[in-house]
């Protein structure tokens, strides 16, 4: 399984952790990463906000690079993974857009270049059966409320990945780890994304709301699989605390940290330090793994020893 | 038991207290709209028109069903809901749709375009919108959104992909928001999540010209 890496900004800078972790999880796996050369930004929200020849463009000279290397796109930033799909939807669908994108950029493009999001890759290609045979360190007992924010699932003819109201994809991964993926109502719910600059008073609202509902749900942890939704619940947790100061600290890991650490992997080659709040409660051998108590303070735990 | 034709013929009065008329000294409020005009009158202005063209979705389709409003997580921070937007759009009022704060709020999640039953991309009418108010000059109340774009694709444009860095010192300096998040900064610099250093792209020149080939076909 070879795939044409596409990291994108964030992966550089605020999620270096979804990078390093990423690329940890698929060398574990076999699954073969190779850069694309010289990439560049996608354009994000600000670019189809702003210029519609530019919000396809700018995807697109990024998969030109890929059909060159003659290999599909792995990306692990949902905005990218939305953009480069989206990109290709208008391509193969809209003949203007098309003879438009090729005056932009200089070259002919076709849309057929395939892009897949890493959660897609490890669930549907690399398959959750050989993921069972590859865990090291099973999180029994851990619960999981798994965040799929809004651009892995939606709008679902262009990023066509899973149901879109109710996706399962990441509650499946993390149950073959033997992690229990809680039943909760936020999954697809919005953190803001990218209001996270202009209106920051908004993303604390919706990230304190998520995460009081995860919690509510009985989880332990998030886990996300996009840059922004980490940076917005994790980050942005302690402003969210301003407005319910009864929020629990709650980590919030990419799905690849949390896979890393099923699979064996050293916590230093899954950028957990880079957490604003740390997962080591969830981990720590003196704590009890079902409510990060002390082991002998747990009540469930001293219930199963008398 | 009543005999079934009696059913209509029954001259008791109503148990429910009357509704409330419009009239002088009682409006009918609607409760969600701050910014929305309270009488509306069909304006042709080709706004529709315009609109329908660069979002490539039918506007006029849209038969105020709310299932934008209900699913927005913005909702309760916009001036008008999504499908106000929507109205007002539909009714040619170029005015109080690109002056409204909603366009800059909306954080395109496409929950609107996903659960249109009219298969109206609500998101992509946000965009043009967007687009419609930079390019008119519109009188927009907040500028932050329309700043941190432009920082943004400034960013792009400099280095090939985005430098936080300087792209929040951009946008401070045109906002005048000089102190916002200020407190992340140390945080952010021990977790290795911001850098003083642009990683600039080996593909910077094209990145620009595209940008430049870009701005022309919008004129078009």
């Amino acid at each position: 399984m070879k795939y044409a890496y596409f990291p994108g900004c964030s992966l550089e800078s605020t999620a270096w952790d979804f990078d390093r972790s990423t690329r940890a999880v698929c060398r574990a796996l076999g699954i073969e990463l190779e850069e694309i050369p010289n990439w560049t930004c996608c354009g994000s929200t600000p670019a189809h906000s702003t210029n519609g020849a530019l919000a396809v463009a700018l995807p697109v000279f990024n998969l030109q690079k890929a059909q060159a290397m003659g290999r599909p796109v792995l990306t692990a930033c949902a905005s990218c993974y939305a953009r480069l799909r989206t990109a290709n939807h208008e391509v193969r669908n809209e003949p203007a857009q098309r003879e438009r994108v090729q005056r932009v950029t200089g070259k002919p493009y076709d849309g057929q270049v395939e892009v897949h999001h890493v959660l897609d890759v490890l669930v549907n290609h690399f398959g959750l059966d050989k993921v069972r045979q590859k865990i090291q360190r099973p999180l029994s007992g851990l619960r999981v409320a798994c965040y799929y924010g809004c651009l892995l699932s939606r709008p679902p003819e262009v990023v066509a990945f899973d149901n879109p109201e109710n996706p399962t994809c990441m509650d499946n991964l993390v149950a073959a780890m033997d992690a229990e993926p809680v039943v909760w109502p936020y999954k697809t719910e919005c953190c803001g994304a990218s209001l996270s600059i202009s209106n920051s008073d908004v993303v604390s609202r919706l990230g304190g709301k998520l995460v009081a509902m995860a919690r509510q749900a009985e989880a332990q942890c998030i886990v996300v699989a996009c840059p922004l939704c980490q940076l917005n619940l994790d980050l942005r947790q302690a402003d969210a605390r301003k407005i319910d100061a009864a929020l629990p600290e709650t980590p919030v890991l990419y799905i690849t940290q949390l896979l890393g650490l099923a699979l064996g992997l050293p916590a230093a080659e899954l950028g957990l330090d880079a957490l604003s709040v740390p997962a080591d409660s969830l981990f720590a051998a003196d704590k009890c793994c079902c409510c990060s108590e002390k082991t002998a303070a747990c009540p469930s735990t001293s219930r199963g020893a008398s | 038991m009543r005999a079934v034709e009696n059913l209509y013929q029954d001259e008791r009065p109503s148990p429910l207290t009357p509704l409330p008329q419009a009239g002088e000294g009682n409006q009918i409020q609607n409760p969600s709209s701050k910014n929305m005009p309270n009488e509306l009158t069909w304006q042709n202005t080709g706004f529709l028109e315009e609109v329908q063209r660069r979002s490539g979705t039918p506007v006029a389709a849209c038969f105020q069903c709310h299932k934008c409003s209900s699913g927005c997580p913005i909702g309760p921070d916009m001036d008008l809901l999504p499908s106000q937007v929507m109205r007002l759009t539909h009714l040619g009022l170029e005015g109080e749709v690109l002056t409204s704060q909603s366009i800059w709020m909306c954080a395109s999640c496409e929950a609107c375009t996903t659960r249109c039953p009219m298969e109206i991309d609500i998101a992509a009418v946000m965009d043009a919108l967007r687009i419609l108010a930079v390019e008119r000059k519109a009188d927009v109340p907040d500028q932050r959104g329309k700043q941190f774009n432009r920082s943004f694709l400034g960013s792009v444009r400099n280095h090939g992909r985005v430098f936080e860095a300087g792209m929040m010192a951009f946008y401070k300096l045109r906002t005048g928001e000089l102190m916002a998040d200020v407190d992340k900064v140390p945080k952010m610099l021990a977790k290795g999540k911001l850098s003083f250093l642009p990683k600039r792209s080996g593909s910077v020149k094209e990145v620009r010209e595209i940008f430049r080939r870009a701005e022309e076909e919008d004129k078009k």
